[in-house]
């Protein structure tokens, strides 16, 4: 492999530099993903110029704007609709959002389910942090049971959305989830996720500090990232262990997040198939609507 | 080598806490916004994995890769299967 950018480059080449330090808390995870991207970016040589960032709101959605390229920093929830109208009026461009667990599965729940239905090609890369981090920690969808947030102060008693299991039941074409901790299968899989037609996914599990692990009782920075490293495993590992694991070891391994590439299949995008549909009907302008003029 | 951009650094202490070797200690230098920002150690077996640079949620961080001298013999530091992988 070619010698990796260094950050010295990578923050001239990348970042709109003026709007550094980010407005990260100190240990929030966020950052790191967009570390992670523009490695996968900087590896997969693509231009940024054929390339727009767009997002909802969230601390997650203000990624684009420091990226030294077009997006669009959008409605709550909805980014997933203007990313679908990028992608209509140039098929060309490599789209990219980032929307937060909040973002995606609350109010844009809807936008994402049929995103992904569709199979409209784009990246999505969701930073889950289990919690609406931006407006001072409310329950997510994606919250454990048991979590305390500002709207559940004894627990929270709601089942979590898995988004990388919907995700992969509606047909994304690639699915993956990895914690910000390492950095190469990100990178890996943000690399994959671009070169992949057809809706891909992948989210990134990403320390809250401020809003979710000071009211968790998770400890210090250190002490979070930690637990994320504790408390995930590789899927293929999972699976070993609750199959043939002694009762102990499933125990031990029944509540912890799995890992890894879920999906991977390559899929004609929406914009493609319809390109397509529009060629066969012009190749057979007489049979257009089934019958003859 | 390594540099820290000092004014970008939020003081996680990430990259010191997940260096493979514990290469890195926060030193006494502060940042302008009174951040005490971190540093290789006098003595370090930093092998330049770059892990540090790529975790930095803060993009603070530049491992600069020390060229070998001609001829000279640099001590393995990570050996993976009997292979050096540093
Ligand atoms: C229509 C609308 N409803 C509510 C809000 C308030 N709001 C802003 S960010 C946010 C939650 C963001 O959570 P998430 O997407 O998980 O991002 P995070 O901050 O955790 O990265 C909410 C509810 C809003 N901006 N607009
Ligand atoms: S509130 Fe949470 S998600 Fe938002 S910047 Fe702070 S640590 Fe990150
Ligand atoms: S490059 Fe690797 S060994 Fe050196 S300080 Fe960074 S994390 Fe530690
Ligand atoms: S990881 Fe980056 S921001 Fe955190 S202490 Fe190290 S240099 Fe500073
Ligand atoms: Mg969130």
């Amino acid at each position: 492999m070619s010698e990796m950018i260094n950050q010295t480059e990578m923050r001239e080449k990348y970042l709109r530099k003026g709007m550094l330090p980010s407005i990260f808390c100190n240990g929030c995870g966020h950052g790191s993903s967009l570390d992670y991207t523009f490695r996968a970016i900087e590896e997969l040589g693509l231009d940024l110029d054929n390339m727009v960032f767009a997002s909802g709101i969230g601390c997650s959605s203000r990624i684009p704007g420091y990226i030294n390229a077009d997006g669009l920093h959008t409605t709550h929830g909805r980014s997933l609709a203007f990313a679908t109208g990028v992608k209509a009026a140039n098929p060309e461009l490599d789209v990219v959002v980032f929307s937060g667990d909040g973002d995606a599965t609350g109010i844009g729940g809807n936008h994402f389910i049929h995103a992904a239905r569709r199979n409209i090609d784009i990246t999505v890369i969701i930073l889950n942090n289990f919690i609406y981090g931006m407006t001072g920690g409310q329950v997510a969808p994606t919250s454990p049971k048991g979590t305390i947030a500002t709207t559940a102060p004894y627990g929270n008693l709601e089942g979590a959305f898995d988004i990388s299991e919907l995700a992969k039941s509606l047909g994304a074409a690639y699915v993956a989830r990895w914690p910000v901790f390492y950095p190469s299968q990100p990178i890996k899989s943000i690399k994959d996720a671009i070169q992949t037609k057809g809706f891909s996914l992948v989210e990134l599990m990403s320390p809250c500090p401020t809003a979710y692990g000071r009211r968790n009782k998770l400890g210090n920075i250190k002490k979070l990232w930690d637990w994320y490293e504790d408390n995930s495993i590789l899927a293929e590992e999972y699976d070993k262990i609750m199959n043939y694991g002694t009762d102990e070891e499933k125990a031990e391994t029944i509540n912890k997040i799995k890992i890894g590439v879920f999906q991977h299949t390559e899929k004609v995008g929406f914009f493609e198939a319809y390109e397509e549909q529009i060629a066969n009907l012009m190749a057979n302008d007489d049979k257009k609507w089934g019958g003859s003029k | 080598m390594i540099e820290v951009l000092d004014d970008w650094c939020k003081g996680c202490e990430i990259c010191v806490n997940r260096c493979p070797v514990q290469a890195l200690e926060i030193s006494e230098i502060m940042n302008k916004k009174g951040v005490r920002v971190p540093r290789l150690k006098a003595v370090n077996k930093c092998h330049q994995c770059r892990l540090c640079e790529q975790l930095c949620p803060d993009f603070a961080i530049t491992v600069i890769k020390e060229e070998k001298e001609e001829g000279e013999e640099k001590e393995c530091k990570l050996i993976i299967g009997g292979v050096c992988a540093d």
